[in-house]
């Protein structure tokens, strides 16, 4: 990694945004915790990072709203500098069968989970092809990979994440820039813990590890994509998700 | 303008990694310059950096000259090339 990256983590109040901010944060760079909702969750993971010797500042970003986006980049570019590091992780799920599922939770869905990470890697592209070096992680899901009933939105909009990592590692992939998708299993986060317990305990028996998965398992994966180490990996989509896609 | 020009030169030379006498007016950027698509883009963004002006992506599409960049920056600045 160049000397003082700077990264920004969408969606970093809390769980896998939270964690990996902490893991990059440990590996040098300087972080923005991008949040929303949770601006206490945000200082708390700032004052983690900064408890660990690591630098980092909280973001408020909506990533369904272009000029909040611009608004976040310019902060970090005017407090730390240039964004080299983007980690795409802010997420929203509203489970439902398709049926009976509303065009407001389709369209929440997928402006959070695609256009929120197509927006974000726009505005952070032209100073990273200008470094001839970047790092764009997009958080997508093992629902990417399997379809899941009850999630036909979640689901598209994670797949689609999916096709935006492959094809945007093709377009920059000639100037230093890597684009990978980390596909997360069943992780303790606050977005599976509002599951039923049956769910949860089904889950658990589908996932050859036999256990939820850990925030900073998933944040290892990230960071390590984030860094110099992963030059040659590029439009990969890893799973970290305790055998459960094998 | 020949200070525009000069100026709009210098910076596709820069970005398109050719040297300088060979962006010519009449020079074409896939034929003669050997840019791909990306290579214009980031022609274009140091263009926009440089003269603090915005090209949208419709208006790139019918760029296909350095004489014809030259007269896109000088359009958007409401100057005669």
């Amino acid at each position: 990694m160049p000397e003082a990256t700077i990264a920004l983590v969408t969606g970093a109040s809390r769980g896998i945004g939270s964690a990996a901010c902490l893991a990059l944060a440990r590996a040098g760079v300087t972080v923005g915790v991008g949040y929303r909702s949770d601006p206490e969750g945000a200082e708390e993971t700032v004052a983690k990072a900064r408890a660990d010797g690591g630098i980092a500042l909280p973001v408020a970003v909506d990533v369904r709203d272009e000029e909040s986006i611009e608004e976040a980049f310019r902060r970090v570019e005017k407090d730390v500098g240039p964004v080299r590091v983007l980690v795409n992780n802010a997420g929203y799920t509203k489970d439902g069968l398709a049926v009976k599922y509303t065009t407001e939770n389709w369209d929440a869905t997928i402006d959070t989970n695609l256009k929120g990470a197509f927006l974000c890697s726009r505005r952070a592209l032209p100073a990273m092809l200008k470094a001839r070096w970047g790092r764009i992680v997009n958080v997508a899901s093992v629902a990417a990979l399997r379809g899941n009933a009850g999630q036909a939105a979640y689901s598209a909009s994670k797949t689609g994440l999916v096709g935006l990592t492959r094809s945007l590692a093709r377009e920059v992939g000639g100037r230093g820039i890597t684009v990978n998708a980390v596909c997360p299993g069943f992780v303790e986060t606050r977005m599976t813990e509002v599951q039923r317990e049956e769910i949860r305990k089904r889950y658990v028996e589908m996932t050859p590890a036999g256990r939820f998965g850990t925030p900073e398992e998933v944040a290892a994966v990230i960071a390590f994509l984030c860094g110099s180490e992963a030059s040659y990996v590029n439009g990969s989509v890893v799973s970290v998700d305790g055998g459960l896609s094998a | 303008m020949p200070e525009l020009q000069g100026k709009v030169r210098k910076i596709l030379a820069e970005n398109l990694s050719v040297p300088e006498d060979q962006v010519k007016a009449e020079a074409r950027f896939q034929e003669d310059l050997d840019a791909d698509s990306l290579d214009l883009v980031e022609a274009v963004l140091a263009l926009e950096e440089e003269f603090g002006v915005t090209i949208p992506e419709e208006e790139m599409e019918g760029v296909k000259t350095v004489g014809q960049a030259v007269q896109l920056v000088a359009t958007k600045l409401g100057v005669s090339a």
